[in-house]
């Protein structure tokens, strides 16, 4: 019951983003240069003819009114036709959804894993895998995705021959080849993920060490085990799950430079195609739907901490 | 994330200015010439290259270093230094714009935000925390959709999306500037906020800002290489480093050193950047509270041999001798490599109390978790021993780590953090049972209950399920007894178990130690400040001032006639004595820092007796049977408090 009016109280206070970002679209794509009721009539029409077009079409309204209709028509389910393909949008959108899911999954997963991994034994051993994990933590967000999918290209897939160069495929085809074709963008993603969570699992594993509750127990004899693994782990956690969801929604950034380079029918390469191509209903769906996915990985995220921390349960 | 602290106090005067603290640090030094370096050859690109960037050279395509080509070619001939450095052009014009507006937007708005407050504030607020959760990329594409290749539009959208992030640690630091005394006070002395932004504000946030800057720089180069790599920046043929990537991507077959010269200059930048902002940020938090705790170890060594007293008088001639419970010798510790406590030594016997007395900042509390070998701040026992039934503990960990719980028990200060949030108080007081005692879950379940029961603590089975921060401090600190408690230690060891607590709290928190020790018969070692305690729980005193014993006796005799001028102030500050009407008399001055430890008496500076004996190291006599003192007058205060 509890979770479920959280729930309720989070995607309420979250649809504040989801106007803005809608609105902030639908007035950027107003100042689009040209008009497009001369474009559809054409220069030698009629004024009549020029003036039911734009009606038709809601251009005679003010802003406003234009933006209540698009938001009447999206909660209807249709958010336009593409002006490239002539496709509706959410039947385009829908179809690349799944692909850019598995790619993000994925690569919160190894992110997550690894990171994870990396950070505890830094935490634990000290020393030279400390200044490891430092190292990494720079080096990791400096090296843009783009440029690293390329290189673990070069070695992977063009030197080795181990993974396919670019391309995806469906799990439903051929889960083994799906796998395969996964393993190149998921590690190209998960670089500076991993970077980013092994340095915030080991500065807050090693935070919550010098913590008065730990000395306590300590001193009163708890095992050093039960300490690090069941104490300190759970505390450090808190930590961390705010940064994961801070990762997570930059990996949907970073899922538009992977997937066009990786060649993925996914969400982030038809944002990146259709800015080329100036396919406004196309650009304004994905970001519709990349928000909506921005929203459930912060309720997630929320989600996950109320069932970590027993304050924030209670309230 | 954690943010830089804001110093507490104005910087003292003599710190070098920030630049050179900057580039004193490798990284600093190294990261800053990279940027000058690649600036200028940049700028003055068509001074460094004999090819011009659109140059073919159709002879030589997809070559790599030459001597004619130092970083190679691309597919058309193209001389990629000349590329590379006439492509950082708009990367550094990027940068530009970006910033331009990030700091604009980011600076005014935290500013505002942190210093007006009111509805400035929460708009703000509102507006950065929609804005933080935004992927900022996404809406640079729609910008770019709308004004297809329109560089300065999408820099100055990110400006926009990346503001946030700074307007968000501005504004705390403001508010925490402002909050600040001195800040006050300028307003007091008719300052007018502008005159306050400006000599007191704006100072302390620069190398925050510039810490900020470095790093959203380090994001827009990443994301104006994105964009070009993209095919959304400038369009071909004008070099761009993305494009210089893409064109990299079409011949990674034929070609991989193409990804060199186009990445590896790229990542260097971003790195850069990155590794300015940590320098700084470090350089500017130098010499901040932490220093104190590392600064150079050989001074003190030093000095601390020279002062070294000449052997302390035998510590059997403390009570109990060889019947002590724990006997504590010449137990010096040092965190950070400076000595914090020296040559302390005293003994505990079975059952009885020993309060440890003194100001804070006097080596009470280090010494207590110096028995237990858990010295905090990365500090260790550089000599002495521990013996706790015989076993010196200092020689043995696994005798330590043995004895914890079961042999020694330990209370802290502060109740409220002394116990796992996470965890329910049955879940931690179960495991402390299971751990002591070899048990299954019910016996350990009825034990908990005791336990929770021996502390007075109402309903057992209600407490057990609550969580820490459902607890009063009194009833946590209860919590925490009984934690100490589940090993049935011979010595409870409890660092001012009821400083924090309200004055009736306190008052059953000590009965409630008074009972158990009378009910467990175990010995008691409290640290506090508060003579009522001492006077209520403790048979003996062993007083501590800067990480020295400097008067042990048995309560009563100490209260009566204190044979050491600090313990003598002590006592007179006391304010249960306090007479009704009398200002409460104080020891003028405060304790030194262990930096500051004079050779000679540690008190001298505070002491109305001290004369020209007290310069040199003062060690600790046995004035009268059973009782030390480290004073030179001490057998005339033991004359005087006789007559
Ligand atoms: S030794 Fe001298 S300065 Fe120190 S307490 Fe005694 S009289 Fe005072």
């Amino acid at each position: 019951m509890a979770t479920f009016r959280l729930v309720v109280r989070r995607l309420l206070s979250s649809t504040p983003l989801l106007f803005l970002v809608s609105a902030l679209t639908f007035v950027l794509v107003s100042l689009v240069p040209g008009d497009p009721a001369r474009t559809i009539v054409g220069q030698h029409a009629t004024v009549e003819q020029y003036e039911t077009v734009r009606r038709q079409l809601g251009l005679d309204e003010p802003l406003p009114v234009q933006y209540w209709h698009w938001l009447v028509r999206v909660f209807h389910g249709d958010l336009g036709t593409s002006l490239f393909s002539g496709e509706p949008v959410t039947s385009v959108l829908n179809n690349r959804l799944p692909v850019s899911l598995s790619l993000i999954t994925a690569g919160t997963i190894v992110s997550g894993v690894l990171g994870v991994l990396l950070g505890l034994l830094s935490a634990r051993r000290g020393g030279l895998l400390v200044k490891a994990v430092d190292v990494l933590a720079l080096v990791g967000l400096a090296v843009p995705a783009f440029w690293f999918a390329l290189v673990l290209i070069a070695v992977g897939a063009v030197r080795l021959r181990w993974f396919p160069v670019t391309g995806y495929v469906p799990l439903a085809d051929d889960p083994v080849e799906w796998g395969r074709s996964l393993v190149l963008p998921v590690l190209s993603l998960s670089l500076s993920a991993v970077a980013i969570i092994a340095k915030q699992t080991r500065d807050s594993v090693l935070d919550t060490f010098g913590r008065d509750f730990i000395r306590v127990m300590q001193a009163n004899g708890f095992s050093r085990r039960s300490i690090l693994y069941r104490h300190v782990l759970r505390n450090a956690a808190l930590p961390l799950v705010t940064v994961l969801g801070v990762v997570l929604v930059s990996l949907l950034a970073a899922a538009v430079f992977v997937e066009t380079v990786f060649a993925m029918p996914g969400l982030g390469s038809l944002t990146q195609q259709a800015t080329v191509q100036h396919d406004i209903p196309v650009i304004q769906g994905a970001v519709l739907y990349i928000t909506i996915l921005v929203v459930l990985v912060n309720l997630l995220v929320d989600l996950a901490y109320s069932r970590l921390d027993p304050r924030v349960r209670a309230a | 994330m954690k943010q830089p602290t804001t110093p507490s106090a104005p910087r003292s005067r003599n710190r070098r200015p920030l630049i050179r603290r900057v580039l004193v640090r490798p990284a600093g030094a190294l990261s800053l010439g990279w940027l000058v370096l690649l600036t200028v050859a940049t700028l003055a690109a068509p001074l460094l290259t004999t090819h011009g960037p659109l140059d073919q050279d159709l002879g030589h395509v997809l070559s790599g270093p030459t001597a004619d080509h130092l970083l190679g070619t691309d597919n058309l001939g193209r001389d990629l230094l000349s590329r590379l450095l006439f492509g950082g052009r708009s990367t550094l014009l990027a940068v530009g714009e970006a910033l331009a507006v990030f700091l604009a937007l980011g600076v005014t708005l935290g500013l505002a935000s942190g210093f007006l407050g009111g509805w400035v504030d929460w708009l703000t607020v509102r507006t950065a925390d929609l804005l933080f959760a935004l992927p900022g990329i996404i809406i640079v594409l729609v910008v770019l959709s709308v004004f297809p290749g329109n560089l300065h539009a999408a820099m100055i959208t990110f400006g926009v999306l990346g503001s946030p992030g700074i307007i968000r640690i501005l504004r705390s630091q403001t508010l925490g500037i402002r909050e600040e005394l001195y800040v006050a006070a300028a307003k007091v002395a008719g300052l007018t906020r502008q005159q306050i932004l400006r000599r007191h504000i704006l100072p302390r946030l620069i190398s925050t800002v510039i810490v900020q800057a470095a790093l959203f720089a380090a994001i827009v180069v990443t994301i104006q290489a994105g964009l070009g790599f993209l095919g959304l920046g400038a369009q071909p043929p004008d070099p761009t480093w993305g494009g210089l990537v893409a064109d990299a991507s079409q011949a990674l077959d034929r070609a991989p050193w193409m990804l060199v010269p186009s990445g590896i200059p790229l990542v260097l930048t971003v790195l850069a950047l990155g590794s300015l902002g940590d320098a700084v940020r470090d350089a500017a938090t130098e010499g901040w509270s932490v220093s104190r705790m590392t600064a150079p170890t050989d001074a003190p060594r030093t000095v601390r041999d020279d002062r070294r007293p000449a052997g302390t008088v035998t510590t059997n001639s403390t009570r109990s001798g060889t019947s002590a419970l724990l006997s504590v010798r010449n137990l010096s510790i040092d965190i950070g490599g400076v000595p914090v406590v020296q040559e302390v030594s005293f003994d505990i016997a079975p059952g009885e109390t020993v309060g440890v007395v003194g100001e804070s900042g006097c080596g009470k509390s280090v010494t207590s978790l110096g028995i237990l070998g858990l010295v905090p701040g990365g500090g260790r026992v550089a000599q002495g021993q521990v013996l706790f039934d015989g076993t010196d503990l200092v020689a043995s960990p696994a005798a330590r780590t043995q004895v914890r719980g079961t042999g020694i028990a330990y209370v802290s200060q502060e109740p409220m953090v002394a116990l796992d949030p996470m965890f329910t108080v049955g879940r931690q007081l179960g495991e402390a049972v299971r751990r002591h005692e070899r048990c299954d879950r019910r016996e350990a379940r009825s034990r908990v209950t005791e336990l929770l029961d021996m502390v007075n603590i109402p309903d057992p089975a209600a407490v057990a399920g609550r969580h820490p921060h459902q607890l009063s401090g009194g009833m946590a600190q209860r919590v925490a007894i009984a934690l100490a408690l589940a090993g049935r230690p011979k010595l409870l060891i409890a660092d001012e178990p009821t400083t924090a607590l309200d004055v009736t709290v306190q008052a059953e928190i000590l009965t409630l130690l008074r009972n158990l020790q009378a009910d467990t018969g175990m010995a008691v070692l409290i640290v506090t400040h508060d003579w009522g305690v001492v006077a209520d729980l403790c048979h003996r005193a062993v007083v501590m001032y800067a990480g020295q014993v400097v008067e042990a006796a048995d309560v009563e005799e100490m209260f009566a006639r204190p044979l050491h001028p600090y313990t003598a102030g002590l006592l007179a500050a006391n304010p249960h004595r306090a007479r009704e009407g009398e200002p409460l008399p104080t020891i003028p001055g405060t304790v030194p820092a262990p930096r500051d430890w004079p050779s000679g008496c540690r008190f001298a500076a505070r002491c109305e007796l001290a004369d020209d004996r007290c310069a040199e190291p003062v060690t600790l006599t046995e004035p009268a049977p059973d009782r030390l003192s480290r004073c030179v007058r001490s057998q005339q205060l033991l004359a005087e408090g006789t007559s």
